[in-house]
């Protein structure tokens, strides 16, 4: 109560002449007023956080170097301190913008990477070759059809054009090879998933 | 149901005040900077 008697004013003047406990008071007296203020523009409590403890920095060294002229508006002179290192702040940001889940909308919903990882990209190069390795114990007539398919994105029609066979043949062949491959796969128990 | 374009309200924080760490921060830190007046020139000091 006896501190609330107490202007800032003198609060200030005090503290400028060395005693240490006015700020105390001061900082006690207005944190909260600072600290919502700060809050309700960065909205997240580390940030305010940091920027609380910037505006009472500066606030210090101002009142040490005796360079803050008392016009009994001390309250307005931090909260405008504290305004402008909060602009300071949104233009960094700007600068790297950062974007959090906090969100109904996420930004992730709409942005992906596609890039698989170092692990997903050695998986998926392991189960290439083990395929291509399959591939080639199939007999030659199947195999040359998978491969035209498969590889060489050629249609049917195509593939009984240069292999010289019907398309039902073309389509028969690949039908057995795409079976004879299951069943390799199955009966060595082999892992082709990524 | 027509979309809402506007921001929406930061949930309600009671408590709304500084870590005690912060506040402690700053009285040590007051504590421990001294200004060094010489001739006309003023220097900042950091003595823990």
């Amino acid at each position: 109560m006896k501190n609330e008697l107490i202007t800032d004013a003198v609060l200030v003047r005090n503290y400028i002449n060395g005693d240490e406990s006015a700020l105390s008071v001061l900082i006690y007296r207005h944190k909260q007023k600072i600290y919502s203020f700060i809050y309700s523009k960065v909205l997240d409590r580390d940030v305010t956080e940091d920027i609380f403890q910037d505006t009472f920095i500066k606030v210090i060294r101002t009142l040490k170097l005796k360079k803050y002229n008392e016009e009994g508006k001390f309250l307005p002179w931090v909260m405008r301190i504290a305004h402008n290192l909060v602009i300071d702040h949104f233009r960094k940001n700007n600068r790297m913008p950062k974007f959090d889940n906090a969100g109904e909308f996420s930004i992730f919903s709409v942005l992906g990477d596609d890039n698989l990882n170092a692990e997903k990209q050695l998986i998926k190069d392991q189960v290439e070759s083990d395929l291509r390795r399959l591939i080639e114990e199939l007999p030659d007539d199947q195999k040359e059809v998978l491969k035209m398919r498969m590889y060489k994105d050629m249609s049917f029609k195509e593939i009984s054009d240069v292999t010289g066979v019907s398309i039902n043949t073309a389509l028969g062949r690949m039908r057995y090879a795409l079976i004879n491959l299951r069943k390799v796969i199955e009966k060595n128990n082999i892992i082709l998933t990524n | 149901m027509a979309k809402l374009y506007s921001e929406c309200t930061p949930p309600k924080k009671d408590n709304l005040n500084p870590k005690k760490e912060t506040i402690e921060f700053l009285l040590n830190y007051s504590k421990a900077l001294s200004v060094i007046h010489c001739n006309k020139l003023k220097f900042e000091a950091l003595l823990n």
